[in-house]
């Protein structure tokens, strides 16, 4: 990509709004953030620290929002910013943050840090400081209209394999449906049991559901990345999709960050409300289990633990589901130390597992993980978003650990109350 | 001359930077803007923005572990800073003559004593941990240490003249307290106020996701 400084530092300057000038004006360097990521925490190297990954747009903040800013700024005494300092930087935005939005729980003047690297990826990405491997999946996320290169085609061939072993039929554009369903490439081509759990829950629970051919992805690479033009344009299929369909909800799929977008930035990308509501497969779960028509039966006793997914959980308030869900079908469910909204991040969402150059430290920093296993004894971790899953699966396997990682749904489908077993 | 000077014009020019300076920083946060959140909330933004306003002042169990220096440190700096600010005997007085007109009741000597070493501790403990630290010594600017320099000189000179009875040291300490008060809408301890700020944009967000932060 072209590198475009000064575009990058107008977009920069443009991400900051009250929310971030507050923050900065609230910032007393106390450095309890890095305390909070597993970045710092698993190398101790301070520039991992999350308020630093910040400084580009701090002095940037500084120079245009500050009084001792503009007047150095006059006087030709400030330092700004450079091209080197978007190079200098690049891996400390992307490489070392997954966005997940732990340091923002523990700053004691309430800055949201996660937010603010959100806003400061948009200036580095107007710039064309951004991993090779981010760009590429975004590219193939506006072409192809999957960051993993997964068509139309290659859904409906995994489509056929989950009716053939169903016998189930899986409806596509079905005018006036209930849910339209999203998925993330990741669980087309990895874990395609997500699919045929939901297809298996959806009839036994009698729920009146579509995939659209225009729009089944949901892996948002835009917000990835920080462009809110890739990021809009891609939630802007979906909505579209979905409003031409007529459903009255869209499912958000078992991943973390394709939840965010659609459920939190997406309206606001675009610039106004949906005309449906956005619901996440596990609320979509409880919900039908509580209102009786996704019944379930047995129970393993197998010692598990439940990985929260940061988007799901500590961002995106999905906090109670899961856990509700796991209590109906796992006696054996043990919550890690710092488990809920305070859980450590997996190390690979954000983008982080799409770029290859940031993989020794996403590995490394897998220890945090691999500490909380340790500690629990437990040999099955149970997560809810397929990002997670991989990434945790490839740090089980770099770790040479006996620790085996399922979905959530497909373990709600494994004990489903087929409708001819039940009583009602 | 000096000390009339110090007393009278320096203070009321003090006061009024530190007036218009913070009421300016505010309003220049606020003026920045903000685009309105068109996602359907699951909770209340603004019971959201309330709880996290109150709720940060308990740590997490996390950072109750790994950074307990800096959290008991700052604890100790605040709590002690904040008895001495606003119930310091000559302090009460002073707000009575210069400010509100009325008094309120103030720590007896001994309180005033421990108030001061909390504070001292704490402060010291937070600048030692600044300038030691990788991850605060990376982070500090010159701004971080001018302003607890400041602090610490304001306090110390508060301590030494607290007796009241050697009239410099009085002169001096409502000086540095003056140069304070001009410094601090310039700087990082506009913290004061704007953690409110920060404290209910966070939770705000946080409350319309149904998280409770």
């Amino acid at each position: 990509m072209e590198h475009d400084f000064a575009k990058g530092v107008e977009e920069l300057g443009l991400q900051i709004d009250s929310r971030i000038a507050a923050y900065f004006s609230s910032c007393i360097h106390c450095g309890l953030c890095a305390e909070a990521c597993l970045f710092y925490t698993e190398t101790d190297d301070p520039r991992y620290t999350p308020i630093y990954k910040l400084e580009p747009m701090r002095r940037l903040w500084k120079a245009q929002h500050t009084f001792w800013g503009k007047f150095a700024v006059k006087l030709g005494l400030s330092k700004p910013l450079t091209e080197q300092d978007f190079a200098d930087w690049e891996e400390l935005v992307y490489d070392s943050c997954t966005m997940c939005g732990r340091c923002s729980m523990v700053c004691p003047v309430g800055n949201d840090i996660a937010y603010m690297i959100r806003k400061e990826r948009e200036g580095f990405s107007s710039a064309g400081y951004s991993p090779v491997g981010m760009q590429e999946a975004t590219h193939r996320a506006l072409t192809i209209g999957s960051p993993m290169g997964v068509t139309l085609k290659t859904l409906r061939a995994a489509l056929a394999h989950v009716e053939k072993d169903t016998g189930l039929n899986i409806p596509m554009d079905q005018q006036g449906a209930d849910y339209m369903t999203l998925f993330s490439s990741m669980e087309i081509v990895n874990f395609p049991e997500y699919i045929e759990s939901l297809a298996r829950i959806f009839a036994a629970a009698g729920v009146s559901w579509t995939i659209s051919s225009e729009a089944f992805e949901a892996t948002n690479s835009g917000i990835q990345i920080g462009s809110h033009q890739a990021a809009a344009e891609l939630v802007g299929r979906v909505v579209n999709a979905a409003e031409s369909l007529g459903v009255k909800y869209v499912i958000s799929p078992e991943c973390g960050h394709a939840y965010s977008a659609i459920r939190w930035e997406g309206p606001n990308l675009i610039g106004r409300p949906y005309r449906f509501q956005v619901i996440h497969i596990l609320e979509l779960l409880d919900e039908l289990q509580k209102s009786g028509r996704l019944q379930l039966s047995g129970h393993t006793d197998t010692p598990l633990t439940f990985h929260d997914p940061c988007q799901i959980v500590r961002r995106g308030g999905v906090v109670e589901s899961p856990r509700d869900l796991l209590g109906k079908v796992a006696s054996g469910f043990v919550e890690m130390a710092d488990h809920g909204t305070m859980n450590w991040c997996c190390g690979g969402g954000g983008g982080v597992s799409a770029n290859e150059r940031a993989e020794e430290l996403r590995l490394k920093v897998f220890d945090r993980k691999r500490k909380q296993l340790d500690e629990l004894g437990v040999t099955t971790m149970v997560t809810a978003c397929a990002n997670c899953r991989i990434v945790l699966e490839e740090g089980i396997e770099d770790r040479e650990m006996n620790v085996e990682v399922i979905g959530l749904t497909e373990l709600l489908a494994e004990h489903l109350l087929l409708p001819e077993k039940r009583t009602d | 001359m000096i000390g009339a000077f110090i007393d009278g014009p320096f203070w009321y020019f003090s006061l009024g930077v530190f007036c218009i300076g913070v009421l300016f920083r505010l309003f220049s946060i606020l003026r920045v803007g903000l685009k309105p959140d068109l996602a359907l909330p699951r909770g209340s933004g603004s019971s959201g923005a309330l709880r996290n306003l109150f709720s940060l002042f308990l740590p997490r169990r996390d950072v109750a572990t790994r950074g307990r220096l800096t959290l008991v440190a700052g604890y100790l700096f605040h709590l002690g800073l904040f008895a001495l600010l606003f119930f310091a005997r000559p302090h009460v007085d002073f707000y009575a003559e210069r400010i509100t007109g009325f008094g309120w009741p103030a720590l007896p000597y001994w309180g005033f004593i421990i108030s001061a070493e909390i504070a001292f501790i704490g402060l010291l403990l937070l600048w030692l941990h600044r300038l030691l630290h990788p991850v605060t010594r990376l982070l500090s600017t010159a701004d971080d240490h001018i302003a607890t320099g400041l602090v610490f000189l304001v306090m110390l000179t508060g301590c030494l003249a607290l007796a009241q009875s050697f009239e410099p040291l009085r002169l001096l300490h409502l000086f540095l307290a003056e140069l304070l008060l001009i410094y601090f809408p310039f700087s990082s301890l506009m913290h004061t106020f704007t953690f409110a700020f920060s404290r209910s944009y966070s939770g705000a967000v946080m409350g319309r996701k149904g998280v409770n932060a």
